[in-house]
């Protein structure tokens, strides 16, 4: 990817993607082969008559529109000799790239498993005749090197400074962000028009977009029930707020109280981002049920009568805030240490007092960090599903109403995708509010420049309320952790509380027989599953997350903010939506993945993209452009720079991202109950049907498994990727902490 | 860019050693009954006939949903298991195939009616009454008499102490608000259910929540079926089952071909086998206490007796149509569900 000017023959460039695009052309089956996407058997079943690349298919005369493509292919040799500067070569491999592209898409769509998908084609083709299956792996190659030959044209004809990478990358990105996010979405809201008999009504879809089951307003007026709407979007606010204070109470504690067991406090703030779905509803039900551990204590020790208070409402506030404060400290941390010392050195030079330098310097330059902890705490709240399954109570939110909107007893995939549409809107707003909120200013505190200071500690008062916020909420971690430990030990929870390893044995049985280890627990086989998607599916939601931070931070380019907006917009949806959605568009030809590892891989790298990319956009907006361009003045390209300079600065940012992404591998629930296939079982989905069946010993013992590994491998990723060191800060002070993470929501450039 | 390819090439690599495999001859079930009872028999199958079976277990409203979307390209080939309401709109929506096996001779008249009410698309395998169950330590010590009759649950002193599901998002529910409607007739049946409202502390989501809830003493009655109460006696919860002195509706756990399967032939081979008495015998041994459609098929002691329960006469053409259906969950949601409790 050099932009160095050639003498003759073809831009290096453009050899690599016509060697890929030919490759896909010509070598390896076009056509997706049935054992799987890294099955090889194809390669001993016949080929190249069987499992046909496109272009023996098009010498036999198969498949004849497979046979452009390969001639388009062949199209840049036509640029032999010419310079990069020549117009002609942008143009021209413009051009190829687009038409290459286009025609995929359009023979993919065109033409599926009954032949013409289109009525207007068999009118005017008549019957086909033939047919075609999912794309496979030359459909893959030849589709990337369009896209980057498409590229390189762009670049060549000057656009973002005629940067072949950056401009690759974007392409890159839009073009999986449309296909893995777009395309599904869309598939799914055309649902919302649809009426029960098939047919498309506009006056149906508004009469259940503003039905009083969302919208009404009864609480206030003394009545029963408000709308599903209000509900979801009253909770999620408050969610947010108050995780924002606790992880902000938390991020301060640890930065500027001299405060010694960091490490611990972090620890235990990991836990609840890696405990699975249901677990933390659960134990809370467990202790403070009708019949809950506490709640019987209580009416024993005053004679008050056991109600039923914790369902609802107050239940579901105590589990999300127990649930997502950790991801609001993970992103304050990092925005909470990186504000640098030198700003509020000159306030104090300057006579302001502790108190003062917090409010009018600290405070405003973490606003990036509180808004993004706001907007991550609200959308959490807004998509959970596990919570509001188990303590809702007779609080229905909108997260669960989609789900029960497509497997209820009503199966209206309608209404679902309206509820959708309810929750997308609230996310978007909350969105644009936060970015409105931050303007236009600056936070940028890392530079360059010498960066020596340490950061003031915190005035007294604030420190006490912090340590007792704080303590109370370490207090209560523990206390529902220990009950969860304790609970995978008890025969039956709540009837037999004799102590048993029963439930380990019987999800993580091992025993020996003539082939080596035999893995004779019921648990094994959805474990490995997860541990094996959760594996592959970390690293590349990592890269493409802070590829794309990196261009939403450093690079600008016509449409940036539609491309923000477009990355984002997975977050912001639920998984119920998502993996409806995803089963409806990849089922059939030309992507054709339910039932594999691939589609699990694919819907998490998408999920949980956002976070890489905030996570990035929160580190790069704090890190001095001019550290770029002392490196681009020294003649680095912008790969070398991104790779040299940018990436080591990115370190917690990537750690985030990657830990985020294994975590969220681990414990999603609502996107993979519908994707989820016989020989690609998840441990969620497995311990969903555990607690379906009342085995919650198994459950929780489960449970408590994937927290040890799940905080084995977060460890050890931290221990691999390392850590970045900022001026003194990293040595003295804060011999006790290491920079977990910081995601976290900024206002982009 | 280079790092994402190369990483994820690297990965390829490392994931190509599981995946070649030779095919055998296989199936693909789904199954929405519980794991144990799915486990037991995807093992019994393949015991059996040497055929590998990929099961996938999820509740028949997430079966429905999914073979519903995979319409166009069947991933699935078999459905067994589940409540009748969503194979009988299976096959109302020609997602399932049209089958006659041999075994019909040996099952109860029940379940051939399931079959004839599809068009023979679908057919029973088990079936279930409705009732309740209560937690007993919980009843005595908020000193409330036994409850032994739909009646009794509408009394004022059970104020708060009963938990059923939403009819809107559970087909358990849904037979319960069908039930009182075909006992009691629509005005009649609606009288109940809005007296009832009045006792409700949750309307769950999910149709088997409410003695679960019971089981954990988070609710004294909750309205389910009777053998997913008396699982939870099995299972050492204080449940008492009781069936309605009034009498009862029932489910029919059914079976479908999906149509356009991929092993058709396989899928037959199974339908016929999940229709024998040594297959159907074995369900207690997972503690599953429905009653099996084989009439020679034997049961637990604890699996209730359909002959001694007084059954009504179940219209599930007609309270299983989606436009029956539809209008009576409407009418719940307005005159019922906004009321005061």
């Amino acid at each position: 990817m050099r932009s160095r000017e050639q003498s003759g023959g073809l831009h290096p460039t453009v050899i690599l993607w016509m060697a890929v695009g030919m490759l896909g052309f010509a070598v390896l089956p076009w056509y997706g082969v049935e054992d799987g996407f890294f099955g090889l058997s194809w390669l001993f079943e016949g080929y190249p008559l069987e499992f046909a690349p496109a272009l023996v298919l098009s010498l036999k005369g198969e498949k004849l529109w497979l046979a452009p493509l390969g001639l388009l292919m062949a199209a840049p040799l036509l640029l032999w000799g010419r310079q990069k500067s020549d117009p002609l070569f942008g143009k021209l491999l413009v051009a190829i790239g687009a038409a290459g592209f286009a025609w995929m898409l359009f023979q993919g769509f065109a033409i599926g498993l009954r032949g013409w998908q289109f009525g207007w084609l068999q009118g005017l083709f008549g019957e086909l005749g033939d047919r075609q299956f999912g794309m496979g792996y030359g459909a893959l190659l030849v589709g990337l090197a369009f896209l980057f030959l498409f590229s390189v044209g762009l670049a060549a004809r000057g656009a973002v400074g005629g940067d072949v990478f950056v401009v690759s990358t974007i392409a890159f990105v839009v073009a999986a962000v449309g296909l893995f996010i777009f395309m599904p979405i869309l598939q799914m809201l055309a649902n919302a028009l649809v009426t029960e008999d098939g047919s498309y009504s506009v006056t149906t879809f508004l009469g259940k977009l503003f039905s009083a089951r969302l919208w009404s307003l009864d609480c206030l007026a003394g009545g029963s029930r408000c709308g599903v709407a209000w509900n979801s979007l009253f909770l999620a606010v408050l969610v947010g707020v108050l995780t924002t204070v606790l992880g902000l109470v938390f991020a301060l504690m640890v930065t500027r109280t001299g405060f010694r067991y960091g490490k611990l406090l972090r620890a235990l703030t990991v836990l609840p981002i890696i405990t699975p779905p249901f677990v933390i509803g659960l134990a809370i039900i467990l202790l403070f049920g009708l019949s809950g551990a506490v709640t019987q204590t209580f009416s024993e020790l005053f004679g008050i009568q056991p109600t039923r208070w914790i369902y609802g409402l107050p239940g579901l506030l105590i589990a999300q805030l127990l649930a997502f404060t950790p991801i609001a400290f993970l992103v304050l941390i990092g925005v909470v240490e990186g504000v640098s010392p030198s700003m509020e050195e000159a306030a104090q030079t300057l006579r302001a007092n502790r108190w003062q330098t917090f409010w009018t310097v600290s405070l405003p330059l973490m606003r990036p960090g509180l808004a993004n902890a706001f907007l991550l705490g609200f959308i959490e709240s807004m998509a959970d599903f596990g919570n509001p399954l188990v303590l809702g109570g007779n609080f229905d939110v909108l997260s669960t109403e989609i789900f029960f909107a497509i497997v209820g007893a009503q199966n209206d995939e309608a209404q679902a995708a309206i509820l959708a549409l309810v929750l997308l809107a609230f996310t978007l707003l909350a969105f644009y509010a936060q970015r409105f909120w931050l303007g236009k200013k600056s936070y940028t505190t890392m530079s360059g420049k010498g960066d020596a200071g340490m950061h003031p500690q915190l005035p007294t008062g604030l420190k006490r309320a912090v340590y007792g916020v704080a303590g109370f909420w370490v207090a209560f971690t523990i206390f529902i952790y220990a009950t969860i430990f304790y609970g995978s030990f008890v025969k039956l929870w709540g009837v037999d509380h004799s102590l048993t390893f029963a439930h380990y044995v019987k999800a993580f049985a091992v025993g020996w027989n003539e082939f080596g280890i035999h893995w004779k627990g019921s648990a094994w086989s959805s474990f490995w599953t997860t541990l094996q998607i959760a594996l592959i599916s970390s690293p590349l939601t990592a890269a493409i997350g802070l590829l794309t931070a990196y261009l939403l931070v450093r690079q600008n380019f016509a449409g940036k903010n539609a491309f923000e907006f477009g990355t984002m917009l997975s977050f912001a949806i639920p998984g119920t939506v998502i993996g409806v959605s995803y089963v409806i568009a990849f089922n059939v030809p030309p992507i054709e993945l339910t039932g594999t590892g691939i589609i699990l891989v694919l819907s998490f790298i998408f999920r949980n993209m956002p976070v890489g990319v905030r996570a990035g956009v929160a580190s790069m907006s704090q890190i001095d452009k001019s550290l770029d361009e002392s490196s681009l003045t020294l003649g680095a390209n912008s790969w070398q720079t991104f790779h040299r300079v940018v990436l080591p600065l990115l370190r917690p940012a990537i750690v985030a991202a990657l830990v985020y992404s294994f975590v969220r591998a681990m414990t999603a629930i609502s996107a993979i109950i519908f994707l989820v296939s016989a020989r690609y079982d998840m441990s969620t989905s497995y311990i969903v049907g555990r607690v379906e069946n009342n085995e919650y010993g198994i459950a929780i013992a489960y449970s408590a498994v994937l927290i040890g590994v799940m905080l084995a491998v977060v460890g050890l990723m931290q221990l691999v990727v390392g850590r970045r060191n900022i001026g003194r800060r990293g040595h003295e002070l804060s011999q006790s902490r290491t920079n977990v993470s910081q995601p976290a929501f900024s206002g982009g450039s | 860019m280079k790092t994402a390819l190369l990483r994820s090439a690297a990965l390829a690599a490392l994931m190509m050693a599981g995946g070649a495999s030779a095919q055998a001859e296989s199936l693909t079930l789904y199954c929405s009954a519980d794991e144990a009872w799915c486990q037991q028999i995807k093992t019994g199958f393949e015991e059996k006939t040497g055929i590998t079976v990929d099961m996938t277990r999820k509740s028949s409203g997430e079966t429905y949903a999914q073979v519903r979307a995979e319409a166009s390209n069947p991933k699935g080939d078999v459905w067994w298991g589940g409540t009748g309401d969503p194979h009988l709109q299976a096959a109302e929506e020609n997602l399932t195939e049209e089958y006659v096996s041999p075994m019909r001779g040996e099952l109860h008249d029940w379940a051939i009616k399931q079959a004839e009410a599809a068009g023979n698309k679908t057919i029973g395998v088990y079936s279930g009454a409705l009732g309740f169950g209560y937690n007993k330590d919980l009843l005595a010590k908020n000193g409330l008499p036994e409850p032994k009759c739909w009646a009794d649950l509408t009394k004022p002193e059970f104020k708060g102490q009963i938990q059923i599901a939403n009819p809107n998002s559970s087909g358990t529910a849904y037979t319960t608000l069908a039930t009182m409607v075909q006992l009691m007739g629509e005005d009649k049946g609606f009288d109940y259910m809005k007296a009832l409202h009045k006792n409700v502390n949750q309307y769950t989501k999910s149709g088997s929540a409410p003695i679960k809830a019971a089981g954990l003493g988070e609710t004294t009655v909750g309205i389910v079926f009777m053998h997913d109460a008396v699982a939870q006696t099995a299972a050492g919860f204080p449940i008492v089952t009781v069936a309605p002195c009034e009498g009862t509706g029932y489910e029919i756990g059914s079976m479908s071909l999906i149509k356009g399967a991929r092993n058709a032939e396989a899928a037959k081979k199974f339908y016929d086998w999940a229709l024998t008495a040594e297959m159907q015998g074995k369900a207690k041994d997972v503690k599953s206490f429905q009653l099996p459609s084989n009439k020679a098929a034997t049961v637990s002691e604890l699996t209730p007796d359909l002959s001694t329960i007084k059954l009504i006469d179940y219209d599930f053409k007609k309270y299983g149509s989606s436009e029956e259906r539809k209008r009576l969950l409407g009418k719940w949601d307005t005159e019922v569900s906004s009321l005061p409790q």
